[in-house]
């Protein structure tokens, strides 16, 4: 599991007590950042009406995006268009920039998308309050339910609401990460078997490849998407 | 033979996922919270430095953009269809032309016709007319000079008839007798020949 080690790069810095050095992660967190930010920018510098490649990535993405926040959650919620465009964006590339071999997967840290999945839950929550006051208590109250068996499902919503940010950040997490041990171990494969048998896990290594590509673009439209929905049930209250 | 390969298939397999992982202890990377704090600092520090970039700079281009594409392809199809609704109208002026002036052609052509028509009808019937005059002066001529000429036969047959006697006999013979024989002559002939 050495891929998944976080390590220091550079000196120790020290916020207080609190260690904040840069690491391996952060590298990986800083380069998924400027490459988006490079390709959009580079796509949105030219003002042609016929685009190049560049500039129909970039709207191809947005207008993908867009369609998805407005299929998903209406046309309430294109003020957050930014946010989720940001948010798919940064994990489609973190997971991406797995793929190559040797570089750090940011996002087969729990802790790196606990704390993404945590901040959309805080922050839908603010909104939904924001939006209808107590009356956002009403998602866990759905309607035409039978007296007698409201207490089990209010119960029953509640938990599932509260473990939103919990599935969120373990569904990307823990894609990410068997996904990259499923591959190291058939590398591993590779190697015990040495030049007689190794062909079979060489060449499951690289289908597993592509099927990685895969879920890493999946798991970051996935992770989009739930935010979509999260936020469609916090500015549309209907149950 | 098929179980012995099988077996043999779970022991490598047990062996290799030792070899894997003999090296590696101490559980998953991810839930040793050493550099947690760290790793959060630099998601808020890189997710809210993309996020801010992402909303003041470069979404408002893209999205600019493309209300620009869209504005200049409405305006463009908008053009096109007046421009063909113009040259519609071009081709139906253009086509009423051709209609006028064919039936204008049409119009000159049988004016012209009517006309030389008319001419050569004129023409014609003055030069019949001409024809006729002449045709009538010339039988008049020759009915007259028919007439005249059996009358000149005579009086040279007469004449010459008188010569010859004169010649023949060496007397005068009374012409007046000559010319009534002659006529006798002459009208015998003219009935031998009508017959």
């Amino acid at each position: 599991m050495y891929q998944f080690n976080v390590y220091r790069i550079g000196p120790e810095i020290k916020l207080g007590a609190v260690d904040i050095s840069f690491t391996n992660a952060s590298l990986f967190m800083v380069i998924s950042s400027l490459a988006i930010l490079i390709i959009f920018n580079l796509g949105a510098k030219k003002k042609t009406l016929i685009p190049d490649k560049l500039q129909l990535l970039s709207e191809l993405s947005y207008s993908f995006v867009a369609k998805m926040i407005s299929d998903t959650a209406g046309s309430k919620a294109k003020p957050y268009f930014s946010f989720i465009f940001s948010l798919f964006m940064f994990v489609l590339f973190c997971n991406m920039f797995g793929m190559i071999p040797y570089a750090f997967t940011v996002t087969s840290h729990i802790i790196v998308t606990f704390v993404l999945a945590a901040f959309i839950f805080i922050g839908v929550t603010i909104i939904g309050f924001m939006k209808h006051g107590l009356g956002y208590l009403k998602l866990f109250v759905p309607s035409g339910v039978p007296i007698v068996l409201l207490p089990l499902i209010v119960v029953i919503e509640i938990i599932s609401y509260l473990s939103r940010p919990i599935s969120l950040s373990v569904r990307l997490f823990a894609n990410m990460m068997a996904g990259h041990t499923m591959m190291k171990v058939f590398g591993g494969f590779v190697i015990s078997l040495g030049i007689v048998g190794g062909w079979l896990p060489l060449s499951f290594s690289v289908a597993l490849t592509g099927l990685e590509i895969l879920v890493a673009f999946l798991q970051a439209y996935v992770f989009a998407i739930l935010t979509c929905i999260y936020l469609n049930d916090a500015l549309n209250l209907h149950h | 033979m098929l179980k012995k390969i099988v077996i043999l298939l779970f022991v490598t397999c047990f062996a290799c996922f030792n070899t894997v992982f003999a090296a590696e202890s101490g559980g998953m990377p991810q839930l040793n919270p050493e550099f947690w704090i760290s790793q959060i600092f630099w998601l808020i520090i890189t997710f809210g430095t993309l996020f801010i970039i992402l909303t003041k700079v470069i979404l408002p281009k893209i999205s600019d953009n493309l209300e620009t594409r869209k504005s200049q392809i409405l305006e463009n199809i908008e053009t096109a269809d007046k421009q063909k609704e113009e040259s519609q109208k071009k081709i139906d002026e253009y086509e009423k032309i051709i209609l006028d002036s064919k039936l204008k052609a049409k119009s000159y052509f049988n004016e012209a016709r009517e006309k030389i028509l008319d001419d050569i009808n004129k023409k014609r019937t003055a030069l019949e007319k001409d024809l006729d005059e002449e045709i009538s002066e010339v039988e008049k001529e020759l009915s007259d000079l028919k007439n005249k000429s059996g009358e000149k036969i005579n009086k040279i047959a007469a004449e010459t008839s008188a010569e010859l006697i004169k010649e023949l006999i060496g007397e005068e013979v009374n012409s007046s007798s000559i010319a009534a024989i002659v006529e006798d002559q002459s009208k015998i002939i003219r009935e031998r020949k009508d017959v």
